[in-house]
């Protein structure tokens, strides 16, 4: 064989720069960044020309104007007021579905996942049902059988609402019931409360002490739960009058009148929801509960621990570190999932974003908007999840 | 300053690499000729890996120089590619495409980088089979094969790339005892037929028997280097001793 | 309710007579050989009828269960009679049979629905091949689907489409036949390359055959109202499509250059960050902002270009997953035998990558395909869209329950099947671990 080409040396300069290693690696991450940035250029460009010619540009003061639409539900709103805080509104709404949907979800999907593992093999089967169902059904199918279906065309008129016990009423215009509203009175309960909160942390600080100098585990916070408790039940009876009245909903000419109410598609948001998430939190349950081998049930028994215990320190503990992670996912789902509301009705934040829009021709801001929120609260979540997910590691070290 | 083939098939000067703060390699000076043997001992973390890890390019020296059948290894993409097809490698880990059955293990490389065509890649593949002892593998796939057999298929495959040296990283560590002669029996038959091999190893009934070259690194620096005979017999550095009575219980 | 994991209720056997010692002539109520006593075994001390043991055992072991197990049945029982009843007498499903061409296949003429039936058959012919030439998973895939083919054929449909029906089982037939063919044939790398190009290929050709290309079959208007069908293309074209974007925002996001590994990661992270509503607001509003007048995509396009983006994120994720897996020995090894980079991620580490997660691939197929019924927002009649107009018709008003009953039906009976599918692929390949 011939022999190769000698004479080069050891100095890098003499390497011609389209074979050069580093060269390479450099010009390829440039060229990448060129193209991505020309990409990025020419939608820039488009968007300039286009909103010339409609003659919009980019600002946000926009959001200073009147907004000039009703919200039928949220927190106090009127359409006098201005964009900015219409917004806000949507926000709250769905910061108000996501909180309660997500508790109902925690809750189903827990007793649907213990349910899957019970000894009992009706009770297994039917949970086993729930959730093959509800998986395979889109959750769009569903909400809109709740709205259309359920709510809309099985529940009766306002008139002829369903009363259940506690002057709560369910009609087709929503849910009525009886809300807490402060009175003269409440004034006093306040200093009980407070009184209360002091005492609850003092009862806190003590126990800890002492469990410290007794070296023994213990839960101080369930005292200072009971003082807490205890003293707002004291509070409550000895306040003259009663410190909290409750609006009864009264059925007036066309609707009700006082209390709170909920509508339609609030409740079948909620159920749509917490029915679908619930499905796949409880296989994370049912997993992670099947995640923690027999062998360490068996060992905690063997020891002596009672039952209590035993689910307590042993399984619980395990079973969490591995269900946690992917149950925040699915909150994560819920909270995204909830601007379905915008097509059955529900003011959350897509439907006020894109009313707005609507109304003011401010397509980009809008969209800004909209995604911002959202990018939002997942990366808030992420980033619980990460404190939660290093706390383990510490934990485990 | 220019070098010729006839200094030798491997030329290391003065070869240098840190990893971070940590020096791994400290100055290591060699020269091989073609057809020699030499084995490399030493305690973990004396940089003998890193070393030969240098001389087909999976890592990368800061300082210094390695020419490789007159090519030096520098960041020259065409130098690194042409120093890889006449370098071969054994691991210690076999490292072996499990997706693909023996004989695609084998013929993949020469397929597509020697552009053969596949019928004669296939014939390279069954003589490289008998060669090593298992012509009845080769349809099977990876994990199928015990370990000593996958570790000579992995020798068949680096072999496939007809290259002029071969690299041996720790090849028995990862076997069990009875497999380990039936490897060390074929890197005997392929030293025996005049191949440049450099062998990691702690297997010294080995290095006596075939080694032209026994060197023991230590921390990165290479203590001693000699034919096996002075080398038990009269090790010259304290270290070596050290490490000799260690091995040799 | 106790959180124990299930007792194995599957010897459901019980040998009540009692074992006899093979070899020992006294049987089993009498000594040994050697005189010395032998153990006499009895029977256990259960009920003696398997169905009542069975019964104690799992449905009223304690007394709460015997409670749920009370409380259980009656909610079966109520729910059962209610639905029922409702279904038999007061439902009127005339409404899904007459309004079932609108619904599957939206505004297609009715007279180009032989280009449907087309697809369906070569899909079916391709499938029988493969069920032909193997065993397993997809023989039973074939076959599940023959049989649904005659099921569906003995429904009451109109006497054409029954017909269409079961030539659909006749193609899947036919395939298998020609795929056992195929395995006395002894040129089977050509075959098999053959049948993976005839399975790329009926993508992009279904595609052109059912829209139609200028000069060879007339061009179908009005892409946004094909009902169903539109379901299916777009979780299809989604998975398609972003399989191989996904694979390069893995790669991306692994890269060692920062550039192309923010850029990736940003984009990952900002699509899985919001919903895919959101995305399609944009794609309905925004995207004629950032498009040149010249280039306006219709509805369907911007459909299918928003999920593949939107999926692509995912698939990244997936893929990603899969990628971590591979150890670096196995790129080493490559490099070593002179491959170069890319010839590496090909050949070695892509295929491994892949095979490892196609189980979390199908569940995305799923998800996807459940998330196409948001194509509504942007005014596409797929099926729960287009089911809006039949409850706008004055003869079927109010037939709300029959129609969302039908088409949670039909969503379950596909996404069950499917992650039937997917759990059977995960166990065949051993990735069964949490």
């Amino acid at each position: 064989m011939a022999e190769k080409p000698t004479g080069r040396t050891a100095t890098s300069s003499s390497i011609p720069l389209w074979r050069d290693v580093r060269v390479l690696r450099v010009a390829g991450q440039i060229l990448f960044v060129l193209v991505i940035a020309a990409g990025i250029w020419w939608l820039m460009n488009n968007l300039q020309t286009n909103l010339d010619k409609s003659g919009l540009n980019i600002g946000f003061r926009f959001l200073g104007d009147t907004a000039g639409f009703p919200i039928s539900e949220g927190i106090a709103y009127n359409p006098t007021d201005v964009n900015g805080y219409a917004f806000w509104v949507g926000i709250v709404n769905t910061l108000r579905v996501a909180v309660i949907g997500i508790v109902l979800a925690t809750v189903i999907g827990t007793v649907i996942g213990v349910a899957r593992l019970s000894t009992n093999w009706l009770v297994r089967k039917l949970a086993t049902l729930y959730v093959e169902t509800i998986r395979n059904i889109p959750l769009l199918v569903q909400l809109f059988f709740w709205y259309f279906a359920v709510m809309l065309t099985a529940l009766p008129l306002v008139g002829d609402s369903i009363r259940l016990p506690g002057s709560i009423f369910l009609s087709r215009r929503g849910l009525y019931m009886p809300w807490p509203v402060v009175t003269e009175s409440s004034g006093v309960w306040t200093w009980y409360l407070v009184g209360g909160v002091a005492l609850a942390v003092a009862v806190y600080v003590i126990r800890r002490i002492q469990l410290k100098r007794a070296d023994r585990p213990g839960f101080p916070l369930i005292w200072a739960a009971v003082a807490l408790l205890g003293v707002g039940i004291a509070g409550w009876f000895l306040t003259p009058g009663s410190p909290l009245a409750f609006d009864i909903p009264v059925l007036k000419r066309f609707n009700f009148e006082g209390g709170m109410w909920l509508s339609t598609s609030f409740l079948a948001l909620i159920i749509g929801l917490a029915t679908y998430t619930g499905a796949f939190i409880a296989e994370i349950v049912r997993a992670g509960i099947q995640a923690v081998g027999k062998g360490q049930t068996e060992a905690a028994k063997a020891l002596g621990l009672k039952k209590g215990l035993v689910l307590r320190l042993v399984v619980l503990p395990q079973a969490l570190r591995v269900i946690i992670p992917p149950v925040t996912s699915q909150y994560l789902n819920l909270t995204k999932n909830s601007s379905l509301a915008i097509l059955i009705g529900y003011y959350d934040l897509l439907n006020v974003g894109t009313t707005i829009f609507n109304q003011t021709g401010r397509a980009v801001e809008m969209i800004l908007l909209i995604m911002a929120s959202y990018m939002s609260m997942s990366l808030l979540t992420s980033l619980v999840m990460n404190i939660y997910n290093r706390r383990m590691k510490l934990v485990e070290r | 300053m220019s070098v010729t083939k006839d200094e030798g098939i491997i030329i290391c000067r003065e070869v240098h690499k840190w990893y971070g703060d940590f020096h791994a390699l400290q100055g290591i000076s060699l020269t091989m000729q073609k057809g020699e043997v030499v084995v490399i001992c030493g305690p973990s973390g004396s940089g003998k890996s890193t070393f030969i890890r240098t001389i087909n390019r999976l890592e990368v020296h800061q300082r210094g120089q390695i020419i490789v059948d007159g090519v030096e290894l520098t960041h020259d993409l065409r130098n690194i590619e042409t120093v890889r097809r006449e370098v071969g490698m054994v691991f210690q880990q076999f490292n072996l495409f499990p997706h693909l059955t023996v004989r695609q293990n084998i013929t993949l490389a020469p397929v597509w980088v020697l552009k053969m065509k596949r019928a004669e890649a296939d014939a390279v593949a069954m003589q490289l089979l008998e060669r090593v002892g298992i012509p009845e593998q080769a349809d099977k796939f990876p994990g199928q094969l015990s370990g000593g057999q996958q570790q000579r298929v992995v020798i068949a495959r680096a072999l496939a790339m007809k290259p002029k040296i071969m690299l041996f990283d720790e090849p028995t560590s990862a076997l069990d005892p009875e497999m380990i002669k039936e490897v060390l029996d074929v890197m005997k038959e392929l030293a025996l037929s005049g191949m440049t091999m450099i062998v990691v190893t702690h297997e010294m009934g080995f290095a006596r028997e075939v080694a032209d070259r026994i060197i023991f690194f230590d921390f990165g620096q290479l203590i001693e280097e000699n034919t096996p005979e002075e080398f038990f017999h009269n090790p010259q550095s304290e270290r070596t001793k050290l490490f000799l009575s260690q091995i040799l219980h | 309710m106790r959180a124990d994991p299930p007792r194995d209720t599957s010897d459901q056997h019980v040998d009540e007579s009692p074992p006899t010692h093979p070899g020992n002539s006294s049987g089993w109520a009498g000594g040994g050989k050697n005189g010395c006593a032998v153990s006499k075994e009895l029977p256990p001390p259960t009920e003696r009828i398997p169905v009542l043991r069975w019964l104690k055992q799992n449905l009223f072991s304690s007394w709460p269960n015997a409670i749920l197990t009370l409380a259980a049945t009656a909610l079966i029982v109520a729910v059962v009679y209610g639905l029922g009843r409702w279904a038999l007498t007061e439902a009127r499903w005339e409404v899904i049979p007459a309004n079932l061409k609108l619904l599957l296949v939206g505004t297609y003429p009715a007279g180009q629905l032989w280009r449907v039936w087309a697809i369906l058959y070569f899909l079916g012919l391709l499938t029988g091949f493969a069920a032909g030439r193997r065993r397993g998973l997809v023989r039973r895939i074939s076959l599940v689907a023959c049989a649904a083919s005659i099921a569906l054929a003995v429904l009451p449909f109109p006497l054409v489409t029954r017909g269409w029906l079961l030539g659909c089982a006749g193609a899947i037939a036919a395939g298998y036949g020609l795929g056992q063919l195929a395995k006395l044939a002894r040129e089977r790398r050509w075959i098999r390359r053959v049948e993976t190009t005839l399975w790329i290929l009926s993508f992009p050709v279904s595609l052109i055959v059912l829209n139609g290309v200028g000069g060879f079959l007339p061009v179908i208007a009005g892409r946004n109202q094909w009902g169903f069908m539109l379901n299916l293309l777009g979780a299809v074209v989604g998975i398609g499509l972003s399989l191989p974007l996904g694979v390069l925002l893995a790669l991306g996001r692994r890269s060692k250059l920062p550039a192309i590994r923010i850029v990736c990661t940003a984009y990952i992270e900002l699509i899985r960050g919001v919903p895919l509503i959101s995305l399609l607001f944009m794609a309905s509003i925004m995207l004629q902002l950032l498009l040149p007048d010249s280039f306006r995509p219709d509805l369907v396009i911007r459909a299918m270009l928003t999920i593949t983006l939107f999926s692509a994120a995912y698939m990244a994720e997936n893929v990603r997953g899969g990628l971590q897996a591979i150890p670096k020995g196995q790129y080493e090894a490559a490099y070593a035998v002179g491959l170069n980079g890319a010839l590496t991620m090909i050949l070695i580490i892509l295929p491994q990558a892949l095979r490892a997660v196609i189980p979390a691939i199908v569940g995305q197929f799923i998800a996807l395909f459940k998330d196409t019924t948001l194509f509504g927002f942007i005014a596409i009649l797929e099926l729960l869209n287009i089911s809006r107009s039949v409850l706008g018709n004055l003869e079927w008003r109010g037939r709300i329950f029959e129609l969302y009953v039908f088409i949670g039906v039909v969503f379950w009976l596909l996404c069950y099947s499917m992650s039937y599918v997917s759990r059977r692929i995960e166990k065949s390949l051993g990735v069964g671990e949490r």
